[in-house]
């Protein structure tokens, strides 16, 4: 009986040990279903293989292992509050939804509960302005560089003018699509072109009347602001009317192997913006290799390795482990809180030493994230499709944007946003 | 044997008219009221709040709304995502144009917006009727999540077509933005709730009321015993939108916080709030509150239960989850085309009978 009752009194120690025990807890807003999952899988992948990769090599971070808290959105606000309030209570560390329209829903939530979000290269472009979005991370780079990026590629393409050219934007009809758009205009106001808007409405399988309107319009290049099956179906209707492939250039969010493919062919020069190089041939692939596929432990289906999306899933995932890393040496200890993790965001810093030690040489740009810049800096590439060896490549270096532009939208659009929920200087 | 009527006496026409007539009923709706009101509150997390209180309140109310037109009146509609949208940008509007106005008076002028344009909506209902007509409120969806997308003073000309609520109050207590106290919220929303159901219950058993159930029933017999059909149809299709434009104020200000038209007033929301007072029960106000929380809190029960008793991967719990419920409907649809509710009207009947049926 004596001895019933301790087993009974160490089974329930061990019980509630568990849970106490301190884990880092990294919530996985990912999608997996609906007509965003093309796009939703590989990165949701990428997240999960680098987290467990760390958890197996390093024992964690500092000593703490990482635990991923799962939760299906469907790319779906709604369903992506109730992820977030069912994942909050279990001390997540940081939100990256994955979702431009989470993200907008997150942004005051989440600053409230002193809990930050990283939104690569999505969400609010204009919270990269740090003095007014305390919590809010969009680094290495916004919609806006994006798109300045795009146009100067496109610009180098024409020799240097774009006077009297016409570029079309076909953009997914959401906060998501609409991003770029104020940029788009002054960028046309200053080098001379005109800007031609083609809304494509949730989920966006039906594009007849968009690439109809394209043909009729005829412009000399065509941008896209897409996700999900949207991207696979533009691709296909624009080399269904023979539009130049080189001449349509995706953001890195319409830039994955998932939205070429299924045009076979046709699809081979068409071009995107990326943050990362493609391609397996970096350190941190072979430990992924050893640690998580060989071992069986590949998430999902595990075929998605090395795609682009997969690859900005590991990058992802990257900058949280390095700015959980940063949190735990400013603040001393290794159990950190969401409020740590965001001084930890707020400090990360990255050069190409730092990158390679991590496995990750000549990958993507270096990153010094400060107070008041939380967007990083700005840079893209611009890559290419080739459809033969079904490989994509870098055809420019790591190029900025049009600061003068795009800073000058950013402070417009956060001073707007800081004075309407009377926000001050966050940074003074 | 303890619900019955027997020695419960009605001595006058009111008493015999009353919602409730069994002592047992009405203790029971007001020990859940009660519950509701005065203890949940105190027990209640943001989780609770955020994914299944408001979300059930809201969509029980747009589901009422939409059963004065559709199960009341007999006009069938699909454009409750539309109504909710006039009502959401209808009070961003005025809380950004109004910084001062309290919130409630915020939502019902928004009802009452979305009254208005209901009843423009609904001039089509004069001519045609049944799935014509449906088809003329489809339109109305179409168009005014259009409008919302296109239109850039309705959404003061932000750059992405996002509305987001600032922090409003009612009578100095924070019920919208981000540092709201979720029994707050909570006891707001239910208090919507509560009053809305309430002046339903009393309308459709009023003489207007049955002038709607006489237009559903028989359009022209009503007419000829003098039912003005204008004003039947135009007064459902105004009150009806009224409640569905103070849901979707309530979605928007209280419990997103911040919308885009094309997603969060999508034609799904259209068809769910239609479902639900399919599956609830037609011309039932609880019958609305059952559909609700079967379209609204079915798919986060399985989901809790997949991922997190089961540990099921979260994508095929998903997938499961929409099969269930999907095949849920049906059952409920083959065993009970009259809705849940008519489960519990057999139930009540077969209580009063209990133990000695004949």
């Amino acid at each position: 009986m004596k001895k019933l009752t301790i087993a009974a009194i160490a089974a329930s120690m061990m019980a509630t040990a568990i849970p106490a025990s301190a884990d880092l807890a990294i919530p996985l807003l990912s999608y997996r279903t609906g007509p965003y999952a093309p796009n939703g899988i590989p990165y949701a992948d990428g997240v999960e293989d680098y987290l467990n990769m760390i958890n197996a090599r390093d024992g964690g971070v500092g000593g703490e292992m990482i635990k991923i808290l799962p939760c299906e959105t469907a790319y779906n606000t709604t369903k992506g509050v109730e992820c977030y309030e069912a994942t909050k209570g279990e001390g997540a560390l940081v939100y990256f939804p994955l979702s431009t329209g989470i993200t907008y829903q997150l942004i005051p939530k989440a600053t409230a509960d002193d809990i930050p979000i990283h939104s690569m290269g999505y969400g609010r472009t204009s919270a990269a302005n740090g003095k007014v979005f305390s919590h809010v991370f969009n680094f290495p780079g916004t919609y806006w560089d994006a798109a300045s990026i795009i146009v100067k590629h496109m610009m180098d393409m024409e020799n240097g003018s774009l006077d009297g050219k016409k570029i079309a934007l076909v953009y997914h009809n959401s906060a998501y699509g609409k991003e770029p758009i104020r940029t788009l205009q002054e960028l046309s106001a200053k080098h001379g072109f005109e800007l031609v808007l083609l809304p494509v409405d949730h989920p966006g399988q039906e594009q007849k009347s968009t690439w109809l309107q394209v043909r009729k319009e005829k412009p000399d290049f065509v941008t896209m602001w897409g996700w999900g099956v949207m991207n696979q179906v533009a691709i296909s209707e624009a080399a269904s009317i023979r539009f130049p492939m080189d001449r349509f250039i995706g953001v890195w969010w319409s830039a994955s192997e998932n939205d070429v493919i299924p045009a076979g062919a046709k699809s081979d020069g068409y071009k995107a913006i990326a943050m990362n190089k493609p391609g397996t041939d970096f350190g941190v692939y072979a430990d992924i290799q050893k640690h998580i596929i060989d071992a069986g432990k590949a998430a999902g289906a595990g075929d998605q390795v090395g795609a682009v999306l997969y690859s900005r899933g590991v990058l992802n995932a990257a900058y949280l482990v390095e700015a959980i890393r940063t949190a735990q040496k400013i603040h001393g200890v290794s159990d950190i809180t969401p409020g740590m993790m965001r001084d930890g965001l707020e400090n990360l810093k990255i050069n190409q030493a730092r990158w390679t030690e991590m496995g990750f040489d000549g990958f993507t740009s270096e990153i010094d994230v400060t107070c008041e810049n939380h967007g990083g800096p700005g840079l893209g590439a611009i890559q290419q499709w080739d459809a033969d060896s079904g490989t994509w490549s870098l055809i420019t270096d790591f190029v900025g944007s049009d600061r003068a532009v795009v800073d000058a939208l950013i402070d417009e659009d956060s001073t707007a946003y800081a004075s309407e929920n009377n926000i001050s200087d966050q940074c003074s | 044997m303890f619900y019955r009527e027997a020695g419960d006496f009605k001595t006058s026409y009111k008493s015999d008219q009353q919602t409730f007539p069994l002592k047992l009923d009405k203790i029971l709706f007001w020990l859940t009221v009660a519950i509701a009101a005065f203890v949940i509150p105190f027990f209640l997390n943001e989780y609770w709040e955020k994914a299944i209180f408001l979300p059930f309140f809201i969509y029980a109310l747009a589901a009422i709304g939409l059963n004065i037109l559709t199960g009341y009146c007999g006009q069938v509609s699909l454009g409750t995502g539309g109504f909710m949208a006039v009502g959401a940008y209808a009070s961003f509007k005025l809380m950004t144009g109004f910084p001062a106005m309290d919130m409630f008076l915020v939502i019902m002028i928004a009802g009452l917006v979305t009254a208005g344009v209901g009843v423009l909506f609904g001039l089509p209902s004069l001519r045609i009727k049944g799935f014509y007509l449906a088809v003329a409120t489809l339109a109305s969806q179409f168009f005014l999540v259009w409008l919302f997308n296109k239109w850039e003073w309705t959404y003061n000309y932000s750059a992405t077509g996002q509305i987001n609520s600032p922090e409003r109050d009612f009578l100095g207590i924070v019920v919208t933005g981000a540092y709201t106290k979720p029994w707050a919220t909570y006891l707001f929303c239910l208090g919507f709730l509560f009053l809305f159901a309430w002046i339903a219950r009393n309308l459709v058993r009023g003489r207007i009321g049955r002038s709607w159930m006489a237009i559903r029933d028989m359009d022209i017999a009503a007419e000829i015993i003098g039912v003005n059909p204008l004003v039947a149809k135009m007064s459902a299709f105004a009150i009806s939108s009224f409640f569905v434009g103070v849901a979707g104020a309530l979605y928007f200000s209280v419990w997103l916080g911040a919308a885009e038209p094309t997603e969060a007033f999508s034609i799904d929301q259209s068809f769910d709030v239609l479902f639900m007072i399919i599956i609830g029960g037609l011309g039932s106000i609880l019958g609305s509150l059952i559909g609700a929380a079967f379209i609204v809190l079915l798919p986060v029960l399985f989901k809790n239960v997949f991922v997190g008793l089961l540990g099921i991967p979260t994508d095929i719990a998903e997938f499961s989850q929409i099969i269930l419920v999907g095949a849920l409907i049906v059952f409920f649809l083959i065993k009970e085309p009259h809705g849940i509710v008519a489960y519990w009207r057999t139930l009540k009947g077969k209580l009063r009978l209990w133990p000695f049926p004949y």
